[in-house]
């Protein structure tokens, strides 16, 4: 009987033992989490309009793993950029380079941004003194003040 | 009325850059390598894979890097045009079988012709990145120098073949 | 027979657009009241045609009639029924037939709801309608015939896009395009008032409830866009600033302005000139959208197939629309100054601030849209603008935005005092600035971004919440605020809902990439998931790999969740379908990737994730929706104008 128990008991450990944790995709998740980092925000070439990172394409495939080789190889992660941009030119970056060409796209919004505010506080300031209501004279203020006065006006 | 014509001169010139717009692809992407050195590559060639083809034997000559694999049904488009075009014995015309199985490549050659001196493997699609290539077929001409002078995305046609590889070839094999 | 029939509607509903359009506008200009009179009926003879034209082609759909071009290219015999008839939309040409559906819908709801408002001012705005959809039919008529035959009948179709075939396919184009499209009404109001000469408040009034109520079907339409591609993307992004998704999103920033500058016109008879210009670009950027979706100039995951005559034609139309209004608007744009006075601080200013900030907002994504456009088209070669520029851009221009929100609803009309409101404000202010930074160390470690989206999340809340409660102590009689009192307050707390959504997500959310086979474990974010078995099951036009995920925390067993593999028939890419647990606090994610081979037997590469409060963020959108609706309901907008009033308005032609 204990033979049988110990069988028993053996097989279970056994078993349970086959059931374990799951294994990280990732051969090397310091390296898998820096390359998905710098490949979000690359663009896939063949999608179409996807990141490096999420594609399930081929090339994109082919591309993280230079991008995994890279960074073993300790290059710092402009210099992965550049890597790729050297390859398939300023397409390949999400984030445009901040570059004199790309300076309307970087400043535009700000310089409109304070544009508009330098606008708004001139039409502000018009608007009071457009706006300021001439004084009255004085025959005009006695009449006023007379209607003010009228106690048939409460009603 | 002067400042309130500016929404509609804003509107004007977005109007014509979209026109523009309509006559580009936006799917093209233009090759940053022209003008640049090609990169120097060693690979196995196909047919003998215990030889391997260095790039470098091709300095002092103008030729054709073309990728084509026998799983790329754009491939067979331009297949033909090049057989042709082998013929006349122009400029070497280097094959690279991109992200292949060697068996399946040299299949493929025998089914529908091999315009190519030779074809090396670019087994994991290595030296394919290194030319920036993102889609097959594409085709690189290569000058005497050993540098990238144009591309062609896609396949080759017979107008891309007569009105812009050709001429240049001449061009450049005259220097 | 029947798709000949739809086609000859719409042949039929062209005449009648055409001439509705024409007669009502010049009747409106010249005062013909004959001429007038046949703009509502014109408005719904012109739905009628167009609704049998769409019951034609759902009909062609829902028998299978393949001889139809369109049906094959969209549909198949095992498609399931629900999306037989959602497929009517899933392409180019039906899609612009539900465009031109919503279009005369809009129109029929405008004839059916303006008995307050002045014939002359409504036969101008269905005229203008009947003139875009003039545009429209002769689009689809010329260049996008749904009704095209085949002269080789196949015996299948091809199948509608896997992607499509869900439940978000039946009600996320409609939805979006009832915003899209109904922007059109502010617009035509806008056009109508251009043409009348007279730009004033009560022409505010009139306009506000359409344009919220467009904004709402915006707010919806793109909520469920974004929760769709959510869940059936299999990784659990929710906005990808692609430029389809950025041309519904541009209206919305747009329409968002206009309905608070038609608040300050509204009331103080201000800014006319601006409200006008917001109206006329929220449905040009709508027309834009269109145009960026359909004429392929710009690469995106939802754009139609694309043919470059399509694109002549919408850039043509764009031109003389939006050219045709914006030169209107040079021509007839009040020269008058407005009379009324108001402060630096006041709600005016406020409320020109968050315009200014909407607006530059919007050009913010407009830009960085079209920049990969202009570089190519000056010759500068190929760039792409991706979502790190615009997440850089667009969160600093909103944040003050948010900030300022709570102040402008605080302050008063006219006038207000910085000592007036900071006495109010700073105890709230304290009180967010301590609970938001103090939250974040319940759900994890500390971040400073998090803590800014939870302030300001918290600032929003308390702000309205301090106002309501106000409200209802001070007033004696609350009950008779008015409804839209209490829509504006819903509306920002529906941001401040959302915000949250967003902060928490991309702050705390975690996820596991991992090889799992039968039996193996992995936890995230508290949780544990538990593969125990994966096993084939037909479906009716596919065939799917479904995995049973038992799924734990602190070792009790909550349900079995249930992702797919899916391999469609007539598709050769696998279609992910996730299995997602939902809750008030957070979603829990489980997406099958491919089969793995080697090793110790078969194995699935599973992707889990556990992410906080991302429902909030479609709850903070349903939130502004009905917020919206209780603005848009209130009894001033369908009070019936005084006699006399009618009398004197009426005859300003």
């Amino acid at each position: 009987m204990k033979l049988w128990l110990t069988l028993f008991l053996a097989l279970q450990f056994a078993f349970s033992a086959y059931a374990a944790e799951a294994v990280p995709l990732a051969e090397d998740p310091v390296v898998e989490q820096r390359m998905l980092i710098i490949t979000e925000e690359l663009r896939c070439l063949v999608c179409q309009n996807e990141s490096l990172a999420a594609s399930r394409a081929d090339l994109a495939q082919d591309l993280r793993r230079e991008v995994r080789g890279l960074i073993k190889a300790n290059k710092t992660n402009q210099e992965i950029r550049d890597y790729l941009v050297a390859r398939y030119g300023d397409f390949v970056l999400y984030r445009p380079a901040f570059k004199p060409m790309n300076y309307l796209l970087w400043f535009g919004p700000f310089l409109l941004l304070l544009g508009a505010l330098v606008v708004l506080v001139r039409l502000v300031r018009r608007n009071q003194r457009n706006a300021a209501p001439t004084p009255l004279d004085p025959a005009q203020r006695a009449k006023a003040q007379s209607l003010l006065k009228d106690p048939g006006l409460h009603s | 009325m002067k400042k309130a014509l500016i929404p509609l001169g804003i509107f004007i010139v977005l109007v014509v850059f979209l026109a523009i717009g309509l006559t580009r692809d936006p799917h093209e992407i233009p090759s940053p390598l022209i003008g640049k050195a090609a990169p120097l590559f060693s690979a196995p060639i196909l047919q003998t894979p215990g030889q391997a083809f260095n790039s470098k034997d091709m300095l002092g000559k103008v030729w054709l890097l073309n990728t084509w694999a026998s799983w790329c049904v754009a491939c067979r488009q331009e297949h033909p045009i090049l057989v042709e075009f082998a013929k006349t014995k122009s400029l070497p015309v280097i094959g690279l079988d991109y992200k292949d199985k060697d068996a399946e490549g040299l299949k493929w050659l025998d089914h529908l012709g091999n315009p190519y001196d030779l074809s090396v493997a670019d087994r994991d699609g290595r030296i394919g990145i290194d030319f920036g290539v993102y889609g097959v077929p594409e085709s690189f001409l290569i000058d005497k120098a050993g540098v990238i002078r144009y591309k062609q995305i896609g396949p080759i046609t017979e107008e891309a073949l007569r009105d812009k590889i050709l001429p240049l070839v001449r061009e450049l094999q005259k220097s | 027979m029947i798709p000949e029939l739809g086609h000859f509607s719409l042949i039929l509903a062209l005449f009648v657009a055409f001439a509705m359009g024409t007669l009502s506008v010049v009747g409106g200009q010249q005062g013909r009241a004959d001429w007038m009179a046949l703009a509502r009926p014109g408005a719904q003879a012109l739905w009628l045609l167009t609704a049998i034209s769409f019951a034609c082609l759902a009909y062609a759909f829902m028998t299978n009639d393949f001889s139809v071009l369109y049906v094959t290219q969209h549909s198949n015999s095992k498609l399931p029924d629900i999306y037989r008839f959602a497929a009517v939309w899933g392409g180019h040409e039906g899609s612009l037939l539900l465009w031109l559906l919503m279009l005369c819908s809009w129109m029929m709801a405008v004839s059916l709801f303006s008995r307050q408002l002045p014939d002359v001012m409504v036969s101008r705005v269905l005229g203008v309608l009947g003139l875009v959809a003039v545009g429209f039919l002769l689009f689809m008529l010329i260049t996008s015939n749904p009704f095209a035959r085949l002269a080789d009948i196949p015996a299948n179709g091809q199948d509608l896009n896997p992607m499509l075939q869900d439940p978000g396919l039946v009600f996320h184009p409609p939805m979006l395009y009832m915003g899209y499209v109904g922007m059109a009404v502010p617009f035509a109001f806008a056009i109508a008032a251009l043409l009348n000469g007279r730009l004033d408040a009560a022409w505010a009034r009139w306009s506000r409830p359409w344009a919220t109520a467009a904004w709402i079907c915006l707010t919806i339409g793109i909520g469920m866009g974004s929760e769709w591609a959510y869940y059936v993307l299999g990784w659990g992004g929710w906005w990808f600033w692609d430029p389809v998704e950025n041309a519904s999103f541009l209206p919305w920033l747009v329409g968002t302005a206009l309905i608070h500058s038609l608040a300050v016109t509204e009331k103080r008879g201000l800014f006319r000139n601006w409200t006008i210009m917001l109206a006329i670009i929220a449905f040009s950027l709508s027309l834009l959208g269109t145009f960026l979706v359909r004429s392929g100039v710009l690469t995106s995951v939802h754009a139609f197939a694309t043919d470059p005559k399509r694109g002549v034609f919408i850039l043509l139309f764009l031109a003389v629309v939006v050219g045709g209004s914006l030169t209107l608007f040079a021509l007839r744009a009040s020269k008058v100054q407005s009379g009324g006075k108001f402060t630096l601080v006041s709600r005016e200013t406020l409320l020109l601030v968050n315009n200014v900030l909407l607006t530059t907002a919007a050009a913010a994504v407009l830009l960085g849209t079209l920049y990969p456009l202009i570089i190519d088209a000056l010759n500068l070669g190929k760039l792409s603008v991706g979502p790190p520029y615009f997440e850089a851009v667009f969160v600093p221009i909103m944040v003050p935005a948010l900030l300022l929100m709570v102040i402008g609803s605080w302050a008063r009309w006219k006038t207000d005092s910085v000592a007036e409101l900071s006495k109010n404000l700073t105890p709230v202010a304290i009180v967010s600035v301590l609970l938001g930074c103090a939250a974040p160390l319940l759900a994890g470690p500390w971040s400073a971004l998090v803590a800014l989206g939870l302030t300001l999340a918290f600032w929003i809340i308390l702000g309205s919440a301090v106002q309501i409660y106000r409200q209802i102590k001070n007033s004696a009689n609350w009950n008779s605020t008015p409804i839209s009192i209490w829509g504006m307050h819903v509306a920002h707390i529906g941001i401040a809902v959302f915000v949250i959504g967003i902060t928490m997500v991309k702050g705390y959310e975690t996820e596991k990439d991992v090889r799992m086979a039968v039996g193996d474990t992995v936890s995230v974010g508290g949780y544990t998931f538990r593969m125990t078995g994966i096993r084939t099951e037909p479906g009716p036009n596919y065939s799917a790999e479904v995995g049973d995920v038992e799924l734990s925390k602190d070792g009790k067993l909550l349900r079995v969740m249930h992702p797919e593999k899916r391999a469609y028939f007539s598709s050769s890419m696998p279609m992910t379908q996730a299995a997602i647990d939902t809750t008030l606090t957070r979603d829990v994610y489980v997406s099958l990737g491919e089969r793995l081979e080697g090793g110790d037997g078969t194995a699935w590469a599973v992707r889990v994730y556990h992410k906080p409060f991302v429902t909030w963020i479609w709850a903070g959108c349903l939130f502004m929706a009905l917020g919206g609706a209780m603005a848009a309901l209130d009894k001033r907008y369908r009070r019936k104008v005084a006699a006399s009033a009618v009398k004197i308005t009426g005859l300003a032609a």
